[in-house]
């Protein structure tokens, strides 16, 4: 399969197989008005499959919910062709409003208006807890908002 | 220093704040003459949008006993949430009428949401299954009293390890004092939550076991605490009914004990005590709920920024209430009980 090189934009690889679709709706590029293509299970001799998604401009990213979805995502920034920089993630400390608590005996469940905030409990273990109830949740999965 | 502060959970307090806090409610205990009149003109909500009465009316006892006044409701149908009112806007609006609020609600993490809009100290009196940070220093208290120490104990926590948040924060609680073990005593279905393990007991390094049966465990405890199975916790009545007679302490029970063992509860106890215990000179669950007074007198003095406000000592300090009648176990400590006290 071909996809044609894109002349400055971003190219966001090494997605976790499946997640790519997690990323692809939280940056709404389905909303873009520029060219976006989404791969899906590309080989990868590191990962078996992965993700990539390839974006025809030079959006700004929040890459700390990037680093939270899956924090072996990488991020090319494409100049002229050629990959100016590359941008590694970490999980960051805090995420707001990037997945649901689903505890329902949690406060979020009933006051609307609050944001869902989780911070890093275990970097190694990739676990966040909601900061209200405590409930744990893994790096990335979860019912994103 | 506490004042203006929040307490949300029991790791809010440092060790030096806590044993701080202990200090000044052993010397209400002693002497609560002193501090009758110290909050007069301060106000305490008591906003209670989960049904409790020990807990409200200690709250209560602890302000009027230290001259200031209360307001509040018992039942949250008498509350503007049955309007539809979010509980942000019930803490902003009564945190401009009172000083202090106390809180408790079913849903976990409200206390810390009330804390992050309210303009007074809240102190969290119960979060669901969550914190109950009031009822930590209760146990605490106690079983500085009873044992003179927090450290290097090894304590049974018994009953409903997974709901019980009496049980929760007592664990967290306790893992911060060096030396001290837990023995965690439930059926697989009401076991301790992996948060504790992962969270509390494995960073601190504090050595835990785990078993099935009281009387496996009952002879290696300096403390025993036992829980309510709670029906409120249950979305399924058939597994309350399954489980809630899982544990009883009965008197066979207690001859498995040591003699200086020390039994605690944070009450209401339904049957998983037997009343035959009561008389045990090692039950200390009804000098608890004393103690637990105490301790929130210390703990409203401290947020309110008042606890230098007790006129200075004129006379001698009176005797302490009478020791206990009953025979006491020979490395038994007893406590120091509070004045007027129900310590038997």
């Amino acid at each position: 399969m071909n996809v044609q090189k894109i002349r400055n934009g971003l190219v966001i690889d090494h997605i976790r197989a499946g997640a790519g679709l997690k990323v692809f709706n939280w940056l709404k590029l389905d909303r873009a008005p520029f060219t976006v293509a989404m791969i899906m299970n590309a080989p990868s001799s590191q990962m078996g499959k992965k993700d990539i998604i390839k974006i025809d401009n030079v959006i700004d990213i929040d890459y700390s919910v990037l680093g939270f979805i899956d924090p072996n995502i990488t991020v090319s920034v494409i100049e002229d062709e050629h990959v100016a920089r590359k941008i590694t993630l970490t999980m960051p400390d805090r995420v707001e409003n990037v997945i649901k608590c689903r505890n329902p005996r949690c406060i979020t469940s009933s006051e609307t208006a609050i944001p869902h905030v989780f911070h890093l409990v275990d970097r190694k273990r990739a676990e966040y807890a909601c900061i209200y109830c405590d409930e744990l949740y893994r790096a990335g999965i979860g019912e994103f908002l | 220093m506490l004042k203006g502060r929040h307490v949300i959970e029991p790791g809010d307090l440092s060790i030096q704040e806590l044993d701080d806090l202990f200090s000044l409610a052993e010397q209400i205990i002693k002497q609560p003459e002193r501090y009758s009149e110290v909050c007069r003109g301060k106000i305490l909500a008591t906003l209670f949008f989960e049904p409790s009465t020990r807990t409200r009316l200690s709250f209560e006892a602890a302000m009027l006993r230290l001259g200031g006044s209360t307001l509040g409701f018992a039942d949250p149908g008498a509350s503007s949430t049955t309007k539809g009112e979010s509980l942000t806007d019930t803490i902003r609006t009564v945190s401009s009428y009172s000083d202090v609020i106390a809180m408790r609600n079913p849903k976990e993490g409200a206390a810390l949401l009330a804390s992050q809009v309210s303009s007074v100290p809240v102190i969290n009196a119960g979060d669901g299954g969550h914190h109950h940070p009031t009822q930590t220093l209760t146990d605490l208290l106690t079983i500085r009293a009873y044992k003179g120490k927090t450290e290097g104990l090894t304590i049974g926590l018994c009953g409903d390890l997974k709901f019980g948040r009496t049980v929760h924060s007592l664990a967290k609680a306790m893992s911060r004092y060096p030396r001290n073990r837990f023995v965690l005593i439930s059926p697989p279905e009401l076991e301790i939550p992996d948060y504790i393990i992962s969270r509390v007991f494995k960073p601190a390094g504090v050595s835990f076991t785990q078993c099935r049966r009281l009387e496996e465990a009952i002879g290696d405890l300096d403390i025993l605490y036992m829980t309510r199975v709670q029906k409120e916790r249950f979305f399924n009545e058939q597994d309350y009914v399954r489980l809630k007679d899982s544990y009883i302490l009965d008197a066979e029970k207690m001859k498995l004990a040591r003699k200086d063992l020390t039994v605690l509860h944070p009450l209401p106890r339904v049957n998983e005590i037997s009343v035959e215990v009561d008389s045990d000179p090692r039950a200390a669950y009804f000098p608890q709920v004393k103690y637990g007074m105490y301790a929130r007198m210390a703990l409203i003095l401290q947020l309110l920024g008042m606890e230098s406000r007790a006129p200075a000592r004129e006379t001698p300090a009176p005797q302490l209430a009478p020791q206990p009648t009953a025979p006491q176990p020979t490395a038994h400590r007893t406590p120091a009980a509070p004045k007027g006290g129900t310590a038997k």
